[in-house]
């Protein structure tokens, strides 16, 4: 490519691997078998590719709020980063669903056209963050959750979710770490830096007992060797929370983390004014622009 | 010392090569590079709001997975800039006190508002293009790092405005309602972009001094002909029109000719009383103001880090072998 001719420059077209999933202009799920594999049930594949593309998909959003607002531009990339991560897994999974459903629809249809009720994330994921303490806190339980989850979906008998699983589990391992040394970070800093910490782990710890509510759908299809358990990631992050908690000097949280005593859940489609505000936000536009292309 | 630097310096720019960080260099080249190459890190920083206002709101995932890849590379070449200027001895705090105290510029083009989803094609279109226009002769910019990091910067920004314009091409086929947005986001973004080339060459009293240091090849005047020339064709090809009852072919020339911005305009808006001057420079301060807890922490934190190793390290050496 020239660099002394702007217009050369325009046409070098052939760059596209540095970039995240799907910012390119070629179809993502080429060559990815996608028939829903046999003994599995569609409807149940449908609900939880969806459940697992809208918690990538909300705290993508939430996280998308941060651009511009980071403590530092290291942050502001890092943080951009895992948007896009999460944003490039909610694409698939919501793909995916639309496939497994066969009604015609896509991950936009999905995305833009469904209302709060049809939701199906974790409450945790739609949270507001007060301040950047906030934020690592629910990030860090939200990805070390969200890994063992894909973790063990990488010998899911649906390819294409093992596909998903397997590129996730790189994106949240890094995730992870970085979630990981803020808490720690912010934990042993400064005595403001803890007493936030402090509060945020607080603060986020009565979402957490959502996260392994047994639900039908996931126990089905782990059944079916498709899906993993709703409660068979807890071990896994309860012990690296409290690794984290032991580095950052933190106290464990003294706050219910929720159980099954919390009202409704998110993946029945239960949430709080927080996903109306979200999703006034993320809808606006697609849904004033009715047959409008983009 | 000097005399041989001196002379050292006046070579390197007479056979085209790089001036490099440890290298003589005149205090003026020093602080003109510093200011420069600032100014574009800060345009890059304040240049992350106008669109990323929109990634919450972009209509297909799609679009919001180029928009936020887009987004966090002006980050990334903003890093890189002051990464450049602190070659020069700069330092990037500093430079974030000058940008949110407003004792440094940064490109005015950022202090229009972007009204619509249109606006984010049109940005990456003609602001990205202009950009390009400009930051591809600093590749071969007289300071080495400043052009290595344009090299890079200049890939991006093609990639940008491709994508800008694709968003743009698309919407052109879907409802006149957004055909009508395109070509009103186009009416609101041209004569701005034109000014992104700086005042007529007659009114750049910096221009004869960069051109002889070689960190500026072109004068402004040169540039934003070269733009227009590229430009017209791809409005025809969008089936947009440019809002400037001048423009015309002039076959003697052999370039488009063209009306002049309103540099009054351009003036108020570079002194800072430009439709959104205020809220961004306000945004960038209450993002840094909001975060100095946490960079705090983290000094803390690594300061303990480092006292603990090397507590660690005498321990290990008062230990008897």
């Amino acid at each position: 490519m020239s660099f002394d001719d702007a217009y050369a420059a325009l046409t070098d077209h052939q760059d596209d691997t540095r970039w995240a999933y799907g910012t390119g202009f070629s179809d993502p799920l080429a060559g990815v078998p996608t028939d829903v594999p046999g003994g599995v049930d569609a409807a149940d594949l449908t609900a939880y590719c969806l459940m697992l593309g809208d918690d990538a998909l909300i705290m993508s959003h939430r996280l998308q709020q941060w651009v511009t607002r980071a403590p530092e531009l290291e942050d502001e990339m890092a943080l951009a980063n895992i948007a896009l991560d999460l944003l490039g897994q909610a694409r698939l999974l919501l793909t995916r669903a639309a496939q497994a459903e066969g009604a015609g629809r896509d991950e936009d249809d999905l995305a833009f056209r469904r209302d709060a009720a049809d939701f199906r994330h974790v409450r945790l994921a739609e949270r507001a963050d007060a301040d950047f303490a906030h934020l690592v806190a629910r990030l860090l339980v939200f990805v070390t959750w969200r890994l063992a989850v894909l973790d063990g979906l990488r010998g899911s008998r649906d390819p294409v979710l093992a596909a998903i699983a397997a590129k996730g589990v790189k994106e949240l391992t890094y995730h992870r770490e970085y979630a990981a040394q803020w808490v720690v970070r912010l934990g042993d800093g400064t005595a403001e830096s803890h007493r936030r910490m402090r509060a945020a782990m607080h603060a986020v710890w009565p979402a957490i007992g959502e996260l392994f509510r047994p639900h039908p759908v996931p126990d089905r299809l782990a059944e079916a060797g498709v899906a993993v358990p709703a409660a068979a990631a807890r071990a896994e992050v309860d012990a690296v929370l409290s690794q984290v908690l032991a580095a950052a000097g933190l106290p464990p949280p003294t706050a219910t983390d929720g159980g099954a005593t919390d009202g409704g859940a998110g993946r029945d489609g239960a949430h709080t004014a927080a996903l109306d505000e979200i999703l006034a936000e993320m809808q606006g536009v697609a849904r004033a622009t009715p047959g409008g292309l983009w | 010392m000097t005399g041989d630097g001196e002379r050292a310096f006046t070579q390197t720019l007479e056979r085209d090569q790089r001036v490099e960080p440890r290298d003589w260099m005149p205090d003026g080249y020093r602080r003109t590079m510093i200011r420069q190459i600032a100014q574009h890190a800060h345009s890059e920083i304040i240049g992350m709001q106008p669109e990323g206002e929109w990634i919450t709101r972009a209509p297909t995932l799609r679009r919001k997975a180029i928009l936020l890849a887009k987004v966090q590379d002006e980050a990334g070449h903003g890093l890189y800039l002051y990464s450049a200027a602190e070659t020069l001895g700069a330092d990037r705090g500093d430079l974030t006190r000058r940008l949110i105290e407003g004792r440094q510029k940064y490109s005015s083009i950022f202090n229009y508002p972007t009204l619509t989803f249109a606006d984010v094609g049109v940005i990456g279109w003609l602001v990205d293009g202009a950009a390009i226009c400009n930051q591809v002769p600093l590749c071969r910019s007289s300071f080495g790092p400043y052009a290595r990091a344009m090299i890079r910067i200049c890939k991006e920004e093609s990639f940008h405005q491709r994508q800008g314009y694709e968003l743009l091409m698309t919407m052109m086929t879907g409802t006149p309602a957004q055909r009508e947005t395109v070509q009103d986001a186009v009416n609101r973004w041209w004569w701005p972009s034109l000014m992104m080339f700086g005042p007529p060459d007659a009114d750049s009293p910096n221009t004869a001094q960069s051109m002889a240091w070689k960190i500026k090849r072109h004068t402004n005047d040169e540039l934003r002909q070269r733009f227009v020339d590229m430009t017209v064709p791809q409005a025809q090809a969008l089936g947009v029109t440019l809002p400037d009852g001048e423009l015309a072919w002039n076959a003697e020339r052999g370039h488009y000719d063209f009306g002049a911005p309103d540099w009054a305009e351009f003036k108020r808006v570079l002194a800072g009383d430009g439709p959104m001057n205020a809220r961004r420079i306000a945004h960038r301060r209450r993002a840094d103001a909001d975060g100095a807890w946490v960079r705090e922490a983290a000094a803390a934190h690594a300061a303990k880090q480092s006292r603990a190793a090397g507590q660690a390290r005498a321990a290990e050496g008062s230990v008897p072998a």
